[in-house]
């Protein structure tokens, strides 16, 4: 059902856990689906030094929010902002299609940590 | 890597038993069935010969069993002949919310077709209330189709007293047995029903055969038109290798029933037992003791089954799940949330249905691969271990 790519990202998922002073935290996804995500990221400059995640759910869910911490960091907040969900269907390789909606929602969650911390930012100001 | 297999809810190997006594009838005793030569009346011989095996092992009449591709045709056949054939009685079905698709499906079909259905609902257990049935019965029900046992939490249902009911009524039963033949007693006279389907491959049989008891007397309508097989009930050359493999699985599993019964009750048992003891915030589901002596379902709160059932495959362990994200339809089981599980509670739930084959040392190896894989995605699971605004598992005495 899955490719290797996606098995490896769902096993061995990188930057897994939270971010006690992240700067931004994104909570996308509902437990009646079955597919709920947690983004943390730090920044610095206008760049994510940092991205981490916590997941509940199948297998593509995982991976996914597995591939976007390594696709985001490094990239400038604007960069982030563009990654799109086939961006990371298709940097793991493809996706089922049933799972391309449901579990596909790490982009979703990594804009909702930025839009976050532009919330944060302009509550200092 | 050691591959161990418990998923018998779905499938079971070929016993080389049954392999064995299948053989000749691909290459020697090939003929077909409705023919006059010495081949076909070979072919023939073999097929009154299982199909009074299979009769007797129910309790029916020889003439009773009609041979179909399997559990799925079988409830079709059932329900969609008793309907069609019955009509000008009445139009009303009953039926539960916890039928395998075959029977829902079906019963959703011949409701487009006119035919009214009612769909009793089952306790928290997933037992039906025969008083429920009783409530539902009207004046033009023509059939009532409840499961003799559930695939997926294995409870078993009070068959007979639902058939005590309807015969007062003149009211046809048919029960859906492919999960229970050959691991509970399985007598039609002692269930009442009318109708009964089962199937080979569930019992280390193949694929693609199985049959459907009628009582002598029941007006059903047949489906596939032909050349006159099985009674005029069901056109099509007959299957005799799968006949003849299913009528000596059927054999088997009566001449093992106890020992199987044994050995299948002590590792369910035993896998609960110790699943409950090691991994905390997880809950049988379906009725402790009505039950099937090899269905175990748990829910674990706070992870989601595919993903369990992935790193478990990666042990080598083939169990099932009710998640919504392992479903191609993406709904929770249908089942689980008719015993009332919320679907967040339906996601963590594993099936693991246990065979012959299966040892306490696999019990032991599934138990401490739970403990490891259960930790693990708990671990990365954002509503776990802390308060969250998520509400997840508010049912935890279910």
């Amino acid at each position: 059902m899955y490719n290797e790519k996606v098995i490896d990202y769902f096993s061995n998922p990188r930057n897994v856990g939270d971010i006690e002073d992240a700067d931004g935290v994104g909570e996308v996804g509902n437990p009646t689906c079955g597919d709920m995500m947690t983004i943390y990221i730090k920044v610095k400059d206008g760049i994510l030094t940092d991205v981490k995640f916590k997941t509940f759910g199948c297998g593509a869910a995982i991976a996914t929010s597995s591939m976007i911490t390594e696709m985001a960091i490094g990239k400038t907040i604007e960069e982030a902002l563009e990654i799109t969900r086939n961006d990371v269907a298709e940097e793991l390789g493809g996706l089922p299609q049933v799972k391309m909606h449901c579990s596909n929602l790490a982009s979703d969650g990594l804009h909702a940590a930025i839009e976050d911390y532009r919330y944060k930012q302009n509550i200092k100001k | 890597m050691k591959r161990i297999y418990m998923d018998h809810g779905a499938t079971t190997p070929v016993d080389p038993l049954v392999v064995d006594a299948m053989l000749p009838y691909f290459t020697d005793k090939f003929g077909n069935a409705s023919s006059l030569h010495s081949f076909g009346q070979e072919a023939a011989l073999a097929l009154e010969q299982s199909r009074k095996m299979i009769a007797d092992s129910i309790g029916a009449k020889t003439e009773e069993i009609i041979f179909t591709s399997g559990g799925t045709e079988s409830d079709n056949f059932a329900i969609k002949g008793i309907a069609y054939r019955n009509s000008g009685k009445g139009k009303h079905i009953i039926t539960s919310t916890i039928e395998h698709p075959a029977v829902l499906n079906t019963c959703a079909f011949l409701e487009n077709e006119g035919f009214e259905v009612t769909y009793v609902a089952v306790d928290n257990d997933g037992i039906i209330d025969v008083e429920s049935i009783e409530k539902s019965i009207r004046d033009d029900t023509i059939l009532i189709s409840i499961m003799h046992a559930n695939n997926e939490i294995g409870t078993i249902q009070p068959i007979s007293d639902i058939s005590n009911l309807a015969r007062k009524k003149g009211i046809y039963v048919h029960t859906d047995a492919v999960q229970s033949i050959g691991k509970i007693a399985v007598n039609v006279d002692e269930l009442g029903v009318d109708l009964l389907s089962i199937s080979s491959h569930k019992i280390y049989g193949p694929k693609g055969i199985g049959a459907l008891y009628v009582r002598k007397g029941t007006l059903l309508q047949a489906l596939a038109h032909g050349g006159g097989h099985e009674h005029h009930m069901r056109a099509g050359t007959e299957n005799i290798s799968g006949i003849v493999g299913f009528a000596k699985a059927m054999a088997l599993a009566d001449e093992r029933i106890v020992d199987d019964t044994k050995h299948l009750t002590h590792l369910r048992d035993l896998l609960i037992k110790k699943v409950m003891d090691s991994i905390d915030d997880a809950y049988l589901i379906g009725h402790p003791t009505k039950r099937l002596p090899n269905n175990v379902n748990i829910r674990f709160r706070f992870i989601e089954g595919e993903s369990m059932l992935l790193l478990l495959d990666m042990k080598g362990i083939a169990i099932s799940t009710g998640s919504a994200c392992s479903s191609k339809s993406l709904e929770p089981s249908h089942v689980l949330t008719a015993i009332g599980l919320k679907p967040e509670d339906s996601h963590g739930s594993l099936r693991i249905t246990l065979g012959r084959g299966n040892t306490q040392e696999e019990v032991d190896y599934l138990t401490d691969a739970l403990v490891e894989i259960v930790g693990r995605l708990r671990a990365i699971s954002p509503i776990s271990g802390k308060k969250s605004s998520f509400t997840v598992g508010s049912t935890p005495d279910m």
